[in-house]
């Protein structure tokens, strides 16, 4: 049990420090560590709204270098499998974005080994020749590879993709950001102090980006409240952030091989996110991996947003793990659990009415 | 977790204390729990309950369903499951197959076989008590649970004769508990529209008092998230409260999400997680003369089912090994979990799991090989 003068910093929404959130993370009553994360939501958002955002994820391509432990979805180079999309189906998905109300694409890919920076220049001026919509793209990794591939510093590539058409970047890539884990999951991929540089040159370039966390792999417990410290004294330099979605490792068709982490553990990470991440203004809930019902109960462990339609996802579907959501499904449940749904942008601007699309 | 100020602001402090109190909770009561908008304060308030029912243990067994058939003359509108007779898809087993669903390695530790079908129209008691006397034969240890009240029932109307003859003579071929389901919900309003061939409400619990009275204790379910109301759910778990008091025969309940792919009701949505709970929740509040809520997660989804430890459930069922209702009507969930499984799930949650037996006894297994249970546990 927490001691009372820990309870009671936490119920007044004291800043938090890493021992201190490691005692609530480990010992709190998980009734009301998800009263406390619900409170602090609704101090940040005291009107009963909860938002969404209607886009789909591409991924460019799923050839990479990586070869992540945790990963289900990339192919190595000269792999039969391998693709790279074509502009007139990238076209295509965005024309199918646009139609179904979509205001972004999130745009991903593998570290491909052969494409020059000029390629994603070209592929940002073809969207935004193409349609005026947001582009929400390429993770710290892959910026740290196009940086490393055509001997540019992370500052020249940002501005170059910057001034490309690229709106925001996404937060994925984050896995855990601790070194002694990346070693051991993606030792190929870019370190936390390179993920957390990215992030600090995009935000101080003006570009809004997003943190994830992927938990529940090879990581100790104790690795995913650092990983969330550094996010918030990177947010507390720049305030770029708009938001934090934590999700749990989907072991299927990986080199990682261990059960899942389940709802309990999610929803006590969820909720101690909510309370470590008191400059953060929104978390997310992950129905893509929590499934609708558990992401329904993430509304009250400190999610204020449901995430993404997901019009289309790969990387967790590779992982054998597929739920379905429609619009309205995610209203009735949004609704259900006592919230208005309220479509938003990337930045969390609120997009009116409700858009026809049903899934 | 108990904060009496967390009560006083959703105006439920009266019910906190009344639960704090160990006084019963009324249908209002119910009915105010269900509007709450904090599924936590509901949740924890059944928490408080369970832990002081059953500490931090978390039940589970090692089980198997078999289903002899779907072949069946009700026609409920909500189930995916049944056929008629000669209709594509319908099935019957055979003894041997049955008998070698009991001796194939994965059934090897089993404690316990739970055995539901149809409302066949043509298979004679004489068929089950050889089913039964059998089993027995082959697996002298294990605990036979089988046969829902509906089921009894339309045994007894088949032979023109009694329940208590009925469940007499299977008490005799070796039936030792009956499992709960064919509750759906009591409502005479609801069984009108959604399975009006089907045994009344009141039916259905005259078979379970009878049963009780023999000393055959049983389980109770309820199917919801359909067409009924909050009011009738509450209706139904007064009702079980009711028979309870009289005979204290009920051992576990189990509130069961409607599946609605593959069956007759158009537009039927799948419930949604605050829903689940805190039906979980309202249950244990209400019911607080029978011992045991469990978390289905078949039904529920294991994730649901994990977190429904936290809102009152003290039992996750068990292996479930060859579930075909809730699979035929589109539940999400695996086939079958393993006891590693089951225990990480239970410990995860910040349980310490209890392998038990049909009678909720702790199972010893020094040499994990099958245990013999123990038997006829009075009531609590």
């Amino acid at each position: 049990m927490l001691d009372q003068a820990l309870k009671t910093k936490v119920e007044g929404h004291a800043r938090l420090n890493l021992d201190e959130a490691w005692q609530v993370y480990a010992q709190a009553d998980f009734h009301w560590l998800g009263l406390q994360a619900h409170q602090v939501r609704l101090e940040k958002h005291p009107e009963p709204v909860v938002t969404y955002v209607i886009d789909r994820n591409i991924n460019y391509s799923n050839i990479c270098v990586c070869g992540c432990r945790f990963c289900a979805f990339f192919r190595p180079p000269d792999h039969p499998e391998g693709y790279l999309l074509s502009q007139p189906d990238l076209a295509a998905k965005i024309d199918e974005t646009l139609a179904l109300g979509g205001t972004q694409i999130l745009m991903q890919g593998g570290h491909h080994p052969g494409l020059p920076l000029g390629y994603y220049e070209d592929l940002l001026r073809f969207i935004k020749r193409h349609a005026a919509i947001h582009v929400h793209a390429f993770s710290p990794p892959e910026i740290v590879h196009f940086s490393k591939l055509n001997r540019l510093s992370v500052g020249e590539v940002i501005a170059r993709l910057k001034q490309a058409g690229l709106d925001s970047i996404p937060g994925g890539g984050a896995e855990i950001l601790v070194d002694e884990v990346r070693r051991k999951v993606s030792p190929n991929k870019c370190g936390s102090d390179e993920w957390l540089a990215v992030m600090e040159e995009a935000h101080h370039q003006g570009l809004r980006t997003t943190a994830t966390m992927m938990f529940g792999h090879q990581e100790e417990p104790i690795h995913r409240l650092e990983h969330l410290f550094k996010l918030r004294d990177l947010q507390d330099r720049t305030g770029g952030f708009t938001a934090f979605i934590p999700w749990s490792f989907q072991p299927g068709h990986t080199a990682i091989q261990r059960e899942p982490e389940g709802a309990v553990a999610y929803l006590r990470l969820l909720a101690v996110s909510r309370l470590v991440l008191d400059n953060f203004d929104n978390l997310q809930a992950s129905w893509v991996t929590m499934g609708p019902k558990i992401a329904q109960m993430a509304l009250f462990f400190g999610a204020n947003d449901f995430g993404s339609t997901m019009i289309e996802e790969n990387v967790v579907a590779a992982a054998g793990v597929r739920f379905r959501l429609s619009l309205d499904e995610m209203y009735r449940l949004i609704e259900a659990a006592g919230f208005r749904p309220r479509q938003r942008t990337m930045d969390y601007r609120r997009v009116s009415g409700k858009a026809s699309y049903t899934g | 977790m108990f904060e009496p100020k967390w009560y006083q602001s959703l105006g439920l402090e009266d019910i906190a204390a009344k639960v704090r109190d160990g006084v019963r909770l009324s249908l209002e009561d119910g009915e105010r729990l269900y509007r709450c908008p904090s599924p936590l304060a509901v949740g924890a308030l059944a928490h408080q309950v369970r832990t002081r029912c059953h500490g931090n243990r978390t039940f589970y067994v090692l089980n198997r369903h078999i289903n002899y058939s779907n072949i069946c003359v009700n026609g409920c509108l909500f189930c995916a499951f049944s056929r008629e007779a000669g209709a594509p898809g319908a099935f019957q087993l055979s003894l041997e197959d049955i008998l070698g669903k009991l001796t194939e390695p994965e059934a090897a530790a089993i404690t316990e076989v739970h055995i539901v079908g149809g409302c066949h129209p043509d298979l004679p008691l004489a068929y089950f008590e050889t089913m039964l006397r059998e089993i027995r034969r082959i697996r002298p240890h294990l605990v036979i649970k089988a046969f829902t009240a509906v089921e009894i029932q339309h045994f007894a109307d088949r032979e023109k004769t009694s329940v208590g003859a009925v469940l007499a003579r299977l008490q005799a071929a070796g039936l030792e508990l009956l499992p709960g389901g064919g509750a759906e919900v009591f409502s005479p309003r609801v069984r009108r529209l959604l399975c009006p061939n089907k045994l009344s409400g009141a039916g259905w619990l005259a078979v379970a008092r009878e049963a009780h009275r023999m000393g055959i204790r049983s389980n109770a379910t309820m199917l919801y998230g359909h067409l009924e109301s909050h009011r009738e759910r509450l209706e139904h778990l007064d009702a079980l409260r009711c028979l309870q008091d009289e005979t204290g025969g009920f051992l576990c309940f189990i509130p069961l999400p409607f599946q609605p792919d593959h069956t007759l009701i158009e537009n039927a949505r799948a419930t949604t997680g605050v829903d689940d709970l805190k039906t979980i929740a309202v249950s244990r509040l209400m019911l607080d003369n029978i011992p045991h809520i469990k978390a289905y997660w078949v039904m529920l989804t294991v994730k649901v089912a994990q977190t429904a430890l936290h809102f009152g459930a003290d039992d996750l069922d068990g292996t479930v090994i060859e579930e075909k209702i809730g699979h035929m009507a589109g539940a999400e969930s695996d086939q079958a979990l393993t006891r590693s499984q089951l225990e990480r799930l239970i410990r995860d949650a910040g349980f310490e799991p209890v392998e038990r037996d049909s009678y909720f006894q702790p199972v010893a297994r020094p040499d994990q090989t099958e245990a013999a249970p123990a038997r006829h546990h009075p009531c609590p």
